[in-house]
């Protein structure tokens, strides 16, 4: 993973161990966010590395609001001045420096340069604030649709069926027919927001969202607030005072139940990442694999394998968006259980 | 582990955070409410049209049954208002008949009496004729027989031999 400072400058054409180099480096830096929006770069002939896209606001937070342009880091090549701070890019991220641009690693070459608080309008906060867009519109539109004629139109002809399902398989049987509307918007939403963003992931956009662990912690984490603040005295209960069991064993169980509570939705982060991680990795792998053979039985082997493989990816987006949707209605159906004698 | 906090970012954590919950909230509100209640509105008013149409098909049932009922009275009360009639006529016959008879008996009883009275009319009659001619009889006999005694005992002997045979 890491390796030198310019990574991103590609000086290397020559030999295939450079190839390889490059595809791995190529697959990290697929995998990670991005200051800037751009879809592909090139190399023109007078050796300048050109890129096509657009840069996104930077937000730093480093003693005051600091707000610039992307376009100041030339994607990472030069150091970026604000207000008479210096901030350069390392792997992606923004790091204070000086005005030469030294970053000073230290002996697991971390850089040691002090990190501003980030909250820059990234590529991935970028492709989360259009998916939201592209779903609010999507949505309302078809809520609209509901006012003239109550059978759907439109796209709400392919929608309805997934939305009923979500109700009927997914939030009734989970969380009880009595309680399931609250949970409802929060279930529909996770679940078109990760299906969306997941396919959007497999376009050549580039975008990968769910493949950040900042982005499943933040649903996990509202999953279980939700969890939590929704519980009932029953839910609690079952935490700190396991009925039905002696009283040593329930003194027991009371910190395992209080790690279990944690555990869920830790689990929910991690399985929604490394899916998504692992599928692009393997994508793209075999997408530079077609790079490596260079002739054409191996290079049509792996775009075989690649293809493949994307329909497989395609299963995975929608599968994950309902494990995901299908794990937090079970979490909140257990939160909202009555009680019953039985066990 | 190290690579997974070194990739966290904590930009990325609070921009998901914060446009997640406002992506809830506002599609909440503009579309999965409406969304729902409508389709639950929908789905109610198939049901309720569901029911509607079990009920009336269980009354077009029962109107029908009532129907089957009103016409299964109606044939009973047409056969028992056949029955009477019949029985009545049969009645009305048999009263007839008695009737009929009855001064038929009484006719015959009339008659009967009237002929016993003619009867005891002629008898009467008879007997005054028999013994008117039995005085004329005498008259003769005594005129004629009187001369000779032993003729005369004979022949009011015969005489009263005749009118015991009477």
């Amino acid at each position: 993973m890491i390796t030198t400072f310019s990574f991103a400058k590609e000086e290397k054409h020559e030999g295939e161990g450079d190839i390889k180099t490059e595809i791995k480096e190529y697959i990290n830096h697929h995998l990670l966010d991005s200051h800037d929006f751009s879809l592909t770069s090139y190399t023109n002939g007078a050796g300048e590395h050109k890129y096509i896209g657009f840069p996104l606001p930077v937000i730093l937070w480093d003693n005051g609001l600091k707000i610039f342009s992307s376009s100041k880091f030339h994607h990472g090549e030069s150091v970026a001045e604000v207000n008479g701070e210096y901030y350069t890019l390392f792997h992606n991220k923004v790091y204070k420096t000086d005005a030469a641009g030294t970053i000073n690693l230290d002996d697991d070459h971390h850089p040691t340069n002090i990190k501003p608080i980030d909250f820059s309008i990234t590529k991935n906060v970028f492709t989360i604030f259009l998916v939201g867009l592209l779903m609010f519109v999507m949505f309302s539109r078809m809520a609209k649709k509901y006012k003239t004629g109550s059978i759907p139109r439109g796209m709400g002809r392919f929608l309805e069926p997934i939305i009923l399902y979500i109700r009927d398989d997914i939030a009734v049987p989970n969380i009880g027919e009595k309680k399931y509307k609250r949970y409802m918007p929060y279930l529909l939403t996770v679940f078109f927001f990760i299906w969306i963003i997941n396919l959007l992931g497999l376009t050549p956009l580039g975008v990968n969202v769910t493949n950040n662990i900042a982005v499943t912690l933040a649903l996990a984490l509202i999953t279980y607030f939700l969890t939590t603040f929704t519980a009932n005295k029953n839910y609690w209960g079952h935490i700190f005072w396991m009925p039905g069991v002696p009283t040593p064993m329930k003194i027991i169980l009371a910190p395992i139940e209080l790690l279990g509570t944690i555990i869920k939705p830790f689990s929910l982060m991690i399985r929604l990442y490394a899916n998504i991680t692992a599928g692009h990795i393997v994508l793209m792998s075999i997408i530079g694999l077609m790079f490596i053979f260079k002739n054409w039985i191996g290079s049509s082997l792996s775009f075989g394998l690649a293809f493949a493989l994307s329909l497989l990816e395609l299963l995975v987006a929608a599968l994950q968006a309902y494990i995901f949707t299908m794990l937090s209605a079970l979490y909140f159906g257990s939160a909202v259980e009555e009680h019953h004698e039985d066990h | 582990m190290e690579k997974l906090i070194n990739e966290f970012s904590i930009g990325l954590f609070f921009w998901q955070l914060v446009l997640f919950i406002g992506l809830v909230l506002l599609l909440r509100k503009f579309a999965w409410k409406p969304i729902l209640d409508a389709v639950e509105k929908r789905e109610d008013g198939i049901k309720d049209a569901l029911d509607a149409a079990e009920n009336a098909k269980l009354e077009m049932q029962n109107l029908q049954a009532d129907n089957e009922k009103l016409l299964k009275e109606a044939r009973a009360e047409r056969e028992e208002m056949l029955k009477e009639a019949r029985e009545m006529k049969n009645k009305m016959i048999e009263d007839a008949k008695t009737e009929a008879s009855e001064s038929a008996a009484k006719l015959v009883a009339q008659a009967q009496a009237s002929i016993e009275s003619e009867k005891k009319a002629a008898i009467a009659d008879l007997k005054s004729q028999v013994a008117n001619l039995s005085v004329e009889i005498a008259e003769k006999v005594v005129r004629t027989e009187l001369s000779n005694k032993d003729k005369q005992l004979q022949l009011v002997e015969t005489m009263l031999a005749e009118k015991s045979l009477k």
